[in-house]
Formats: C-alpha cells, sequence, structure tokens
C-alpha cells in the first residue's frame, strides 16, 4: 500500500469515522443538557426573541464600533482567511469532486473556480494564516490567552493549506506524495476537529444566537 | 582473451548494420536527433550520439516473456512502417525471444542457452510479463523450468535487466489484487544486477529505444527515478505535459464522454484520468509514431506506467475520489455520536442534581 494508497483509504475512513462521531457526540450533549429554567416572567416573546437572536448573531459577528480601531484589523484578518478557506475548499475542483463523492452526488450544477483564482487565494490565505499567528505570538493579551489548542489548530490548518499549495505548484516532491500530506494533514485534522477550538464552526452561531435569545427574552438590549 | 571478449569483438558495430541494411546517414542523423532530444540532450550532443551508437557492437539481447500478454511485444515491434525503432530493435539482435523465434521448442532453448553462454556476463537481458511464485511457480513453466528459476539462472549471467512493460516493472495486472498465482516484479527476486524498469502497458516503443540507445552509447544505466525508471522519460508527470492542461487550470471540465465539454476538448479529471499522478512520455512523445496519446482520443489517461495502476478503482473515477464506496461506517459512527452525546448529557444532569441536592441538604442542616 502507498502511502497515497494509506491517506485516502484507511486512514481517511477512520478520521471521517472519528470528526462524525465527535461532531455528533458533542452537539448532541449539549442539545441534551437543555436550557436553565427562568422562573420570572419574559419580557418578550417568543418572536421578538428570536429577532433578537439573530439581531445578535449579526452584532456579535461585526466588530463593535467603540473598539473598530483596535480589533478591526484583527477581524479583518480573521474573516479574510475564513472565506479563502471556503472558497478553496467549496470551488476547488479536487476538492468538489472530492465532496460529490463523499455525498454521492453527480451535482453538475456545481461550479468550479478557474484554476488562477484558486491559486492566488491560497497563497493570500497561507499569508494572513501566517499574520495570525505572527498577531497571536506579539500580542501581549492574545498570547496569554492563547493555549496548545490555539496553536495546533493554527498549525494543522497551515499544514493542509501549505501542502495543498505544494501539491499544486509541484514543489517539494512529487504530486502523489505531497497529495498525500495533504490528505494525512487533513485526516489529522478531521480527528482534532471535534476536540479543540475547530468545533467553534459548528458552535459559533447557533451560541450567539441562543445568547442574544435569552438575553432578549430577560428584556435585555442586544 | 575471454570468450565472451571474442565473441563481442566479433560482432558487427551497429554502424556497419545499418549500413548493410541501407538506412542513409540522413534517416540515422533524424533518429539520433530525436533520440536525444527525447532524452533530454543538448543538440550539440547529437553527433556525440550517433557517433558512439555507430561504433558500439552490437549486444546480444536475451528476451525473455514471463507471465504476459504480448501486448508490450506488439507495441516494440508493430510499428507502422518499418521504422528505425524497429530497425535497431533488430540490430540489436535477440538472441533468444520465443514469441518470434521461427525455432520452437528444443531447439529454441538451445539457442538460448548458447547464446547465454557465449556471452555470459555482457547480455542485456529483457524480462516481459511478472513472475508467479505462488506454489512453487508452477503457474508459469517453459521448458520444464518455472519461470522463477528460468528469470534467476538468466539474470546470473546479464550485465543489465531491463524489464519491458509494467507487469515485470511492478506486477502489473497478474499482480493486482488478489494476486492468485503470486506473481511479483523482477526487482523482487533479482537484487545484484543494475534493473532498468520501463513500465507502462505497454511502454512507448520509443522510450525503450531511448533506454537501449542510451544503454549502448553510455555504456551505463541512466538515471533512475525512485520506481527504477529512466527519469528522462518518466520524470515528469502526463498533467504537467497535457495539451488539455489550460482546462484543467481554467476549471473546464467534460463532465461526461458525449457532452459539450468533451467536444470542446476540456480536461478529464472529473471523468477519471489519472495524468496528475502517472508518469511516463505519452504526452510528449506519443503513440503510434507521434500520432496521438489517449487523452488527445478523448479518454483519461489510466495511470498504465504507474505501480498497482489496476488496484486504484475503477478508470471512470478522478483522483481525489473512488474513496467512499461502504458509507455504513460513517453511519455507524453517526449513530454512535448520538448515544456516547445522550449519555454524556444524562450523566451530566446527574451529576448536576446530586450536586444541587447536596447543596439543598448542606442549606437544610
Ligand atoms: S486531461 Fe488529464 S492529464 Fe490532461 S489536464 Fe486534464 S487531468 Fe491533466
Amino acid at each position: 500500500m502507498t502511502i497515497l494508497e494509506f491517506a485516502r483509504g484507511p486512514m481517511l475512513h477512520f478520521a471521517l469515522a472519528v470528526f462524525v462521531l465527535g461532531v455528533i457526540w458533542r452537539i448532541v450533549t449539549i442539545l441534551f443538557l437543555g436550557f436553565k429554567r427562568y422562573h420570572s416572567e419574559p419580557r418578550n416573546g417568543l418572536v421578538k426573541s428570536l429577532i433578537g437572536g439573530m439581531t445578535v448573531t449579526g452584532s456579535r459577528s461585526w466588530p463593535h464600533k467603540e473598539f473598530i480601531g483596535r480589533t478591526g484589523a484583527g477581524e479583518a484578518i480573521g474573516y479574510g482567511y475564513h472565506i479563502g478557506l471556503f472558497i478553496i475548499v467549496l470551488l476547488g475542483t479536487p476538492h468538489v469532486v472530492f465532496w460529490k463523492n463523499l455525498f454521492g452526488v453527480s451535482a453538475g450544477w456545481w461550479p468550479t473556480l478557474p484554476g488562477g483564482v484558486v491559486h492566488v487565494l491560497s497563497i493570500l490565505t497561507v499569508t494572513l494564516l501566517l499574520i495570525v499567528l505572527i498577531r497571536r505570538i506579539s500580542h501581549p493579551v492574545l498570547r496569554r490567552l492563547s493555549n496548545f489548542d490555539d496553536y495546533f489548530s493554527w498549525f494543522i490548518t497551515f499544514t493542509v493549506m501549505v501542502t495543498g499549495v505544494m501539491a499544486v505548484f509541484g514543489l517539494g516532491g512529487r504530486y502523489e506524495t505531497i497529495l498525500a500530506w495533504h490528505i494525512i494533514s487533513f485526516n489529522v485534522l478531521l480527528i482534532w476537529f471535534p476536540f479543540g477550538k475547530l468545533m467553534h464552526a459548528f458552535f459559533i452561531f447557533p451560541t450567539r444566537a441562543v445568547v442574544g435569545y435569552l438575553q432578549s427574552r430577560k428584556g435585555a438590549a442586544t | 582473451m575471454t570468450q565472451s571478449d571474442n565473441n563481442r569483438s566479433s560482432q558487427p558495430t551497429i554502424g556497419q548494420v545499418l549500413d548493410e541494411r541501407g538506412v542513409s546517414r540522413r534517416r540515422f542523423m533524424k533518429f539520433c536527433t530525436a533520440m536525444a532530444s527525447l532524452m533530454a540532450m543538448p543538440p550539440m550532443m547529437t553527433s556525440a550520439l550517433a557517433q558512439n551508437l555507430r561504433q558500439a557492437r552490437r549486444p546480444s539481447v536475451i528476451y525473455m516473456p514471463f507471465q504476459e500478454c504480448t501486448g508490450c511485444l506488439e507495441s516494440l515491434t508493430r510499428s507502422f512502417s518499418p521504422s528505425i525503432e524497429n530497425l535497431l530493435f533488430d540490430t540489436i539482435s535477440l538472441d533468444y525471444n520465443h514469441t518470434l523465434f521461427a525455432a520452437a521448442g528444443t531447439a529454441a532453448e538451445a539457442a538460448r542457452h548458447e547464446a547465454m553462454e557465449a556471452n555470459w556476463g555482457e547480455y542485456i537481458l529483457i524480462v516481459d510479463g511478472s513472475i508467479p511464485q505462488g506454489a512453487g511457480g508452477v503457474y508459469g513453466t517453459s521448458a520444464g523450468e518455472s519461470f522463477v528459476d528460468q528469470l534467476r539462472h538468466a539474470a546470473d549471467g546479464a550485465a543489465a535487466i531491463l524489464c519491458v512493460g509494467t507487469c515485470a516493472s511492478f506486477g502489473g495486472i497478474p499482480y493486482a489484487n488478489p494476486n492468485p498465482t503470486g506473481a511479483v516484479p523482477v526487482s523482487e527476486i533479482i537484487h545484484d544486477r543494475p534493473i532498468i524498469n520501463v513500465s507502462g502497458c505497454p511502454p512507448i516503443p520509443a522510450v525503450m529505444t531511448g533506454t537501449i540507445v542510451h544503454y549502448l552509447t553510455t555504456g551505463g544505466v541512466p538515471d533512475l527515478d525512485k520506481y527504477g525508471r529512466p527519469s528522462v522519460f518518466y520524470g515528469q508527470s502526463i498533467h504537467d505535459r497535457c495539451y488539455r492542461r489550460r482546462f484543467y487550470d481554467e476549471g473546464k471540465f467534460a463532465k461526461s464522454f458525449d457532452d459539450e465539454g468533451a467536444r470542446n476538448g476540456w480536461c478529464l479529471y472529473e471523468l477519471g484520468c489519472r495524468g496528475p499522478t502517472t508518469y511516463n512520455a505519452c504526452a510528449t512523445v506519443k503513440w503510434n509514431e507521434g500520432t496521438s496519446f489517449p487523452i488527445e482520443s478523448g479518454h483519461g489517461c489510466i495511470g498504465c506506467s504507474e505501480p498497482n495502476f489496476w488496484d486504484q478503482g475503477g478508470f471512470y473515477e478522478p483522483v481525489t475520489s473512488k474513496l467512499f464506496e461502504d458509507r455504513g461506517q460513517i453511519g455507524g459512527a453517526a449513530a454512535a455520536g448520538v448515544a456516547l452525546g445522550a449519555a454524556s448529557a444524562y450523566a451530566a444532569s446527574r451529576r448536576k442534581k446530586k450536586r444541587s441536592e447536596t447543596a439543598g441538604e448542606e442549606e437544610s442542616s
């Protein structure tokens, strides 16, 4: 069995199983925990509270105008590499083929982006990821807030990106070897995903919405 | 002077043989220019190559076909016109090849033993096909000897071994899962001779010739890649040299063999083309005297020059696909996740309840 066969065969199957099990485990646990019972009279009805939840989801996803000078750049970089990742993962041809196969759909409508666009985006995303790390290390508060989880989540995302870029540009070895390392690092990311901060991909918007909903029910300004 | 020295010096040079057959100097130089460019030599090396090739004494070649389909030999010998490639192939003179030999049976075997003895330690051994080792090698025998024994004996007297085709190089189709005959490539049996793998199912005739020309003109083994193939021919992927590459880069893919994309000649990646993971000279040297190669005929590359190409899933599944035939495992993981989640939540709520009960008891006491 070659390294590529291993990466896209048994290792990928294992990683996907761990990913699915871990993500569902965490989501189901939270769903089953339910909400704390509030004994006071709700200040707002269900609809208004739901609107409050949505408002908070939006407002918390944007820098607060009071702090925009301090946090704006960080948020812009954060958005930048997240958007880059999404576009590459969802519209890069080899990835589209992978998703179609994973979900078992033929989906002729699923568009792909020209390779050149994906290449430029990949380099930009890698650069932004590097800036993010430098910022995390050099910012006194961020550095104190960071732990292994933050660095490892960054490292594995960065490795997936870099090996992908190397495979596309034919750097560092033969295509199939670099492709194998790209898939192996993706597998590690899948395995790590449910147990670390990468899980924010599933939690970030629902938690903002729930906070907004609960605050709104209590009549707090959102 | 040994017998083999005697034998070699009595052999005519390749130049003499070509002259005898009426090959003009112009045609020969054209061939050498093509070979030089094929081997990525600078243009000024052409005359040196031509000179060396003319002066080289024709080597004795023993061609041993084992577990094979004869496709490789067909590829090497069935050119449209008597090209210089097959003329050279003639010129090097096969002292033994039981498929091409007029003689058969005992006479052919005697000729092989005679040629091997006369050129012991000097001849080039060409192997075609894999070697079945299962059940003591009984799946492949010839003249009362197993292929394994024949190979071992022939390899002992060879100066170098040229594995023609994917079967001899990597096991090929007989080696494919479940490999009922226990087939193996030459490199798994012979470890003490230089082995050059010229893989492909079949290999490109010009690549084969180029490898022989290299051996004849330099007397040595060319630079090999990690699979023992001449880097000069197998150094680049089909994808890197494919004329459809610009469509790949533009994101234009044929989705089926008769859609508009296919008619426009777009990239065949989504139809299973193995060009990105296949290393061979098809896209540059091409087939049928440079006429075309499979991708030019509208079919994706099937990766036939790569190890285990037969076990890489369907030929119509893309390189990054063919991963999930069985989704049951994922469904099982999802069900386990639900069960685990429910159990964790239950345990957490029990803990919480217990804590609040203890707190209540403490308060009332
Ligand atoms: S047809 Fe195959 S080799 Fe050619 S560009 Fe497309 S994927 Fe690459």
